[in-house]
This record gives structure tokens, C-alpha cells and sequence, in this order.
């Protein structure tokens, strides 16, 4: 079936250029020009709704379709640490058609066998599957020897690398970031220089290799003054982060939340600045959902016996938003950072609002109240630590590839 | 006499008058709050959560329980007919023995349950276990578990007052209860008159960074008034310890200078991965508290440890067992007190005390 066109008019587009109140039509799954509507088109009226890229969510623990149709996500880059992990092009090609066709699922590959960090996994085959990156998974690959030669295959077949920056030797079975917090609550703690260290190693063999390293979360001042550097240098490196840590500090693990024990933990307050500071200059290039439901087997433990991990996909665009509010950045630059950004890092034609991309479009009412509830999401668990937060932003309808979500 | 209206029929009672310018005259009507007001509380989780006042009415409460369990018929049916059980999910011995005697002193039904023979080895969660627990209705739950915030989750799953007898490494409240009263006894010992430890300086040292036994001691210390030093190699001291309000030392003899307390603290082995210090020997060589080394403290400084100890690590036999300074065995005689003074105060809104609220 082919999509009929639909033309939305009386919207505030974000468009690469900025802001304009224009139609935007879409016919045959694609953006085709900012002008109509033609004859036959349904016409839809956004009211002085904002238009904008339905969201491209890189690096998401589970495929969750209600929650990502709420929270206006319309690309998931799924991480590869499932059960059995994505280190097998058979999977990796089941993964890449199981949302299709409402919302596409762009599989990481597992960079090693079980991602224990040990042998490369097979690479080639799996971006022949469908894989549109590779993910060292929920750990860092300690062996800098295995990831040089990572990078360097990487860098061959032009996949991405997305990392997650934690030296294994620090942060051992930590589960905290150290510090009065941490040290009141007795609770196993390493030092926010754990990510520093494993993103000077990480910059540094991207620079050997000249592959493109994602940092998939980046939360210390001292690991992004490191990735500031580099940028400077012109090292192709990327930095994401999660609202968690630019809306959080440590003192909401106080009294033992387990919705708040992530990974990387929660940092210090000044860490947090630093993250919101280097999401207004440019640093940070990606926040993402790290969408990760956990049900309360895997929660309703004693804090340091729990998963880590935080159901994201609802709050993600709203906790975008207070960002553009606060001005720390500015509406077109939030969806560079939803949208734009990770769909280039993926290499997916999407992610903008642009003439020949892919019509994946949020129609979004920024200003709606709504209070954060964890006992009714749409996720299939409700673990966020922004529970009881009032917030705005609301998504009130979805299109991928031009079709109604 | 008693506060709450409670007659004691031990014989022991009549000592607790005997020293009438001491607080070991227990309870005494007008100094706190009347009723429930005294110790808001439904659960003992840490001393973190406890004002001053609350920390005072427990050590005066336990100055009965002092008493009494000097006499030879040490035994009350205050608790009679309630059941207490000790759910120890981490071994213990003195710790569980302790809240054993406490309980049965006090005429109630103790039953223990250890991790190793529970169901918890079974796969059941610790909520499950919590909520099997609660069924059957029991009065009071004292909980130790290896978790730091442990004992709080199933303080919330249950309906009956929960006493923490060490979560992890958060907090050990009923360990820094009775060094604070063996404390308050040894220096009333010495003739000084004060409830509280206005003016004092303790220095705690040890492995810190694993020992909730520290981290009840410094806040409850520091509640009453105390001023607290905390010693350990850097490996084992937690970071950002000084926003405790605490003066933190490597350097163990700097530590000790002037000092009125040395509280000295076991190498926490179980609890470490990897290697925190290269060994004993060099341990000892550092921060064992040698008769030489006491001599930087104050004159007659007071030696304490939670136990249990390693004897020529953390501290040598000489100090540990010298008479006039030691009083590490008080410390094991008032931890049956004041977990009899806990478990007394925690359970009077269930046997409807007046003023202690609703039995529900």
C-alpha cells in the first residue's frame, strides 16, 4: 500500500533553517516540500502545534512500541545487550524488521562474542543484516588492545562505535558515583574519574584508528572538557547523554530509590552543570531515552542488588523541553539532538524535516501540562525517576514514513 | 517513677537511684516529652534519622535495663505474650545473640532466622521474605542484612515496628546506642557529670569506608556533641567523608593526638574486593593501636571496639585488655541494654501504652 499524501498546515515546522510557519507535505513515505496542500491530500491542521522529526532514540535496551509512540519516538537504536546479546547476524536480522512498519528498529551490533569485551564479534555480517552501528554494551571494553582493532574494523566498514565510558578496574561493582552521597548511604561508590579515564583512552585510539566513536553517555565535567578537546582537534568523536543526568544529580538516590540507579550513576551537582553546559555549546551532540523498563523483580531490591536502568522514552522529548525553557539551547537545536544527530551518526535518511527525508514527523503541543506517572505508563514498566514530576511537552500525533502512528 | 506508668517488680530497680547527680537515674518525668512524643518513631533505621532528645530518652531508657540485668533474676515480663524475630541475613553472632537475650530478658517470644537456612537461598525475594515474615504477625522484626538500605525496603512491607541491626554499610543504629551509653557510663566512671559529649574528641580509625558501625557512630557522636576524627589508609576512607563534619587523618599518631576516645575499627575482609591494604603486618605497622601509640592520646583516654577484634592488627592485647582504659567488654554489656530499652520503647504503642499511641 502506498501512503497517500498528507499535507499539515497551520504549523510551526523545525526545519534544518529554522522555525517556519509553512505546510509540510509528505507523499509516498518520504518529506515532499514545504509548500500545498495538492489536490487529494488529507489536510491535517496542526492548530500552532509545533512540526517536528519524530525522535531518532539511539541506544534503547528493549523495543517498547507504546512507549516510544507516546514519547514521539519514531527510531530506536536497539543496544545490544539482550537476551541472547546481538552478536549474531541471524538476530540482528530479526531485530531490524521487528517494528516495521510504525516504527524501524535500527539494531547495534554486540562489538564482541557475549560482549565480554574479548573477541570481535562478527561485524560485517551483522551491518549486512541490518546492523547500523556497534555497541560495546552496558561495559566498556577493558582490553585496549581489542578495542583498537575494534575501531579500526569500524572504521573500514564505516560503522559507528558507541562505547559506554566506564574504567572497568574503578568502577568494578560500584554502584555509585563517590561522595557524600555515597559515603552516607555506604553504598559501593567509584569516582566520577572512572568515565574521564575511559574516554582519554577511548579518544585516543579513535584517533589511531580514525573511526567514529559515539560516547553513548557522557557525564562528568572531566570527560567532557576531554571531549571538547578532541572535537577541537577534529577527532570524530560524539558525545550523548540521557535527561537523567542533565535533570539529576546523586541526591536523588537518597533514601535508597532504586528508580534513580543508573548507569553511569548519578553524579555530583557541579557534573550536572557540566552536562547542561556542554549540551548548550555543542559538546553534546545526543540525548537519548536510554529506555530501559524494569519491572519490580528487578527493582524493588536493596539499592545496590538492583538493575540499573531507567524506563525513558515517555520523559525524554518533555525533559528535552525544559532544556529550551531553562535556555540553555533552542528548539531547533533540541531535535539536532533528538533527531538530526543520531540519525546521521546511524546514517539513516531521517531525523530532519527536510525535502527527500524520510516522513517521520512528531506533531507536538510544547506547552501541555503533565504530570510524570510511574504507576500508569505506557512503558511496560514504570521505573523513572521523574515520577510525580510535573512537566510539558505532549506529543498529540505521530507519522512515520507519512503514516499515521 | 517510670515514665510510661511501667512497674518493675526486679529488685535491681532500687541502684538506679544511687547516683543521684548521674543520668543512670533513667527516665525521668518531665526531661522529655510525654508519651509517643519522646521517640516518634515507628522503626529504628538509623541514627541519621534520630534528633538528639531521641538518641538521650534511649540511653536513659536503657540505664533500667543496666540495672536489672546486674541482678541475678534478670528477667521481666514487660514483653510477655509479643514475638520478636531476628532476621539475620548476614551471619552474626553477637550482634543476634545480643538482640536474643535482650528479647527474652524482657519476657518476650525471640525466634531467629538465619539467611543460610531461609528461603532466601531458594530464589525468594527479599520483599517475599518480608512480606511471609509479616504474616505471621509478628512485634517487632529486627533485620541485618548485607544491602546498604536493606532493612529500610522492608520496613516498608511490614506492619510491626523493624529495629536495623546493620544494613550493608549504611548504618548500624543500635551499635552506636550502646557505645554512646558504655561511653557516657565510663566517663561518669571518671566523675564527670555531663549527659552529652560536649567537648570530646573521638577518633574512629579503621576500614571506614566498609563499616556502617563508623558511620552510626559519627553521626550519633556528633548528635551529642562530640567532636569526631575518622583515621584509615586512603583506600579505605570514603570519599567526600568530611562533609559529615568530620576531620579526616592517614596519619594515625596525628590522629590520636590529644584524643579523648580511640574507637578502633576490624579490617572488614569480607566486604573488600581486591586489595585494600598490601597486609596485616604492614596494617598493624600503620594503624594498630599500640600502648605507645595510646600515649599520644589525652591522659586516660578511653579505648573502644565494636568487635569482633583481630587482635595485633587493629589493636594489641595489652591495650585491648588493660583495665583501666579498655571498655570494649561494656560495650558488649550495654548492647543487651539498650536493645532491651529498643525493643521496649518500639513496642509500646503495640501493648497499648498510654501515650504511646492506637495498638491498632
Amino acid at each position: 500500500m502506498t501512503p497517500h499524501a498528507v499535507t499539515i498546515v497551520g504549523g510551526r515546522v523545525v526545519t534544518p533553517d529554522g522555525i517556519q510557519d509553512v505546510p509540510l507535505r509528505m507523499a509516498g513515505g518520504a518529506i515532499a516540500g514545504f509548500a500545498g496542500p495538492e489536490q487529494g491530500d488529507e489536510v491535517v491542521d496542526a492548530k500552532g502545534q509545533l512540526v517536528a522529526p519524530g525522535i531518532v532514540d539511539l541506544g534503547v535496551f528493549a523495543v517498547d512500541k507504546p512507549a516510544f509512540r507516546f514519547g514521539g519516538i519514531t527510531r530506536a537504536a536497539l543496544m545490544p545487550d539482550q537476551n541472547p546479546p546481538l552478536d549474531y547476524p541471524a538476530r540482528v536480522n530479526f531485530i531490524a524488521k521487528s517494528g516495521k512498519p510504525d516504527l524501524w528498529v535500527h539494531p547495534l551490533a554486540a562489538a564482541t562474542v557475549s560482549l565480554e569485551g574479548e573477541q570481535l564479534a562478527e561485524i560485517a555480517l551483522m551491518k549486512a543484516a541490518g546492523a547500523r552501528g556497534i555497541a560495546t554494551g552496558r561495559r566498556w571494553i577493558a582490553d585496549s588492545g581489542v578495542m583498537l582493532r575494534l575501531l579500526q574494523y569500524a572504521a573500514m566498514l564505516d560503522l559507528v562505535v558507541v562505547s559506554h565510558a566506564e574504567d572497568d578496574g574503578l568502577a568494578g561493582s560500584a554502584v555509585a558515583t563517590a561522595g557524600e552521597v555515597a559515603t552516607r548511604l555506604g553504598l559501593p561508590s567509584a569516582p566520577a574519574e572512572a568515565e574521564a579515564l575511559a574516554v582519554a583512552r577511548d579518544i585516543a585510539l579513535t584517533e589511531l584508528s580514525g573511526a567514529r566513536l559515539h560516547l553513548r553517555q557522557v557525564t562528568t565535567r572531566s570527560a567532557l572538557s576531554l571531549v571538547r578537546a578532541a572535537k577541537a582537534r577534529g577527532v570524530t568523536v560524539t558525545a550523548g547523554v540521557t535527561p537523567a543526568h542533565f535533570m539529576l544529580s546523586d541526591l536523588s538516590t537518597m533514601d535508597f530509590r532504586t528508580f534513580a540507579r543508573l548507569s553511569p550513576p548519578l553524579r555530583c551537582e557541579d557534573d550536572r552543570q557540566a552536562v547542561r553546559e556542554a549540551i548548550g555549546d555543542g559538546t553534546i551532540d545526543v540525548i537519548a531515552s536510554g529506555h530501559d523498563p524494569r519491572g519490580p523483580e528487578d527493582k524493588r531490591l536493596p539499592f545496590a542488588d538492583a538493575a540499573p536502568g531507567m524506563a525513558g522514552a515517555e520523559t525524554l522529548l518533555a525533559m528535552t523541553l525544559t532544556l529550551v525553557r531553562d535556555g540553555v539551547i533552542d528548539l531547533p537545536r533540541a531535535f539536532a539532538l533528538l533527531s538530526a544527530n543520531p540519525a546521521r551518526l546511524l546514517g539513516v535518511n531521517a531525523g530532519e524535516l527536510r525535502d527527500g527525508c524520510e516522513a517521520d514527523v512528531a506533531i507536538i503541543d510544547v506547552e501541555r501540562p503533565w504530570v510524570v506517572d510511574g504507576s500508569r505508563m505506557e512503558a511496560s514498566a514504570g521505573n523513572t525517576p521523574f515520577d510525580r514530576q510535573p512537566t510539558q511537552g505532549r506529543v498529540s500525533s505521530l507519522y512515520k514514513g507519512g503514516m499515521p502512528v | 517513677m517510670h515514665l510510661t506508668g511501667i512497674r518493675l517488680s526486679t529488685k535491681g530497680m532500687a541502684s538506679m537511684t544511687s547516683a543521684e547527680n548521674t543520668p543512670a537515674a533513667g527516665p525521668r518525668p518531665g526531661r522529655y516529652p510525654a508519651g509517643s512524643r519522646a521517640f516518634p518513631h515507628r522503626d529504628l533505621l538509623a541514627v541519621g534519622a534520630l534528633e538528639r532528645h531521641e538518641i538521650l530518652f534511649l540511653l536513659d531508657e536503657a540505664e533500667q535495663w543496666v540495672a536489672m540485668n546486674r541482678t541475678a533474676a534478670k528477667h521481666t515480663d514487660l514483653l510477655g505474650g509479643l514475638t520478636i524475630i531476628n532476621a539475620f541475613f548476614e551471619n552474626s553472632t553477637r550482634t543476634l545473640l545480643s538482640f536474643e537475650i535482650a528479647g527474652k530478658r524482657l519476657g518476650a517470644d525471640v525466634v531467629n532466622m538465619h539467611a543460610a537456612q531461609s528461603s532466601v537461598k531458594k530464589g525468594e525475594t527479599l520483599i517475599d521474605t518480608a512480606i511471609t515474615l509479616n504474616a505471621m504477625r509478628p512485634d517487632a522484626i529486627v533485620i541485618r542484612h548485607g544491602s546498604s538500605g536493606a532493612t529500610a525496603l522492608i520496613a516498608d512491607k511490614v506492619d510491626c515496628p523493624v529495629i536495623n541491626a546493620g544494613d550493608g554499610q549504611h548504618e548500624h543504629p543500635t551499635q552506636a546506642l550502646l557505645d554512646a551509653l558504655a561511653l557516657r557510663h565510663a566517663l561518669q566512671a571518671r566523675g564527670q557529670t555531663a549527659d552529652d559529649f560536649t567537648g570530646l574528641t573521638v577518633t574512629i580509625c579503621g576500614d571506614v569506608l566498609h563499616s556502617r558501625v563508623a558511620r552510626s557512630n559519627i553521626l550519633c557522636l556528633q548528635a551529642l556533641g562530640a567532636s569526631v576524627r575518622v583515621c584509615a589508609p586512603p583506600a579505605l576512607m570514603p570519599q567526600g567523608i568530611e562533609a559529615m563534619g568530620v576531620e579526616a587523618f592517614h596519619d594515625f599518631d596525628r590522629a590520636l593526638e590529644g584524643t579523648d576516645v580511640a574507637m578502633m575499627l576490624r579490617l572488614q575482609t569480607e566486604r573488600m574486593s581486591g586489595q585494600f591494604v598490601p597486609s596485616p603486618r604492614e596494617y598493624h605497622h600503620l594503624y594498630g593501636l599500640t600502648a605507645r601509640r595510646l600515649a599520644n592520646a589525652a591522659p586516660d583516654a578511653i579505648v573502644m571496639h565494636p568487635g569482633p577484634m583481630n587482635r595485633g592488627i587493629e589493636i594489641d592485647s595489652d591495650v585491648a585488655d588493660s583495665i583501666d582504659r579498655s571498655i570494649i567488654t561494656a560495650q558488649v554489656e550495654m548492647g543487651v541494654a539498650i536493645r532491651m530499652a529498643c525493643l521496649d520503647v518500639l513496642t509500646r504503642r503495640r501493648r497499648g501504652i498510654a501515650g504511646w499511641g492506637d495498638p491498632a
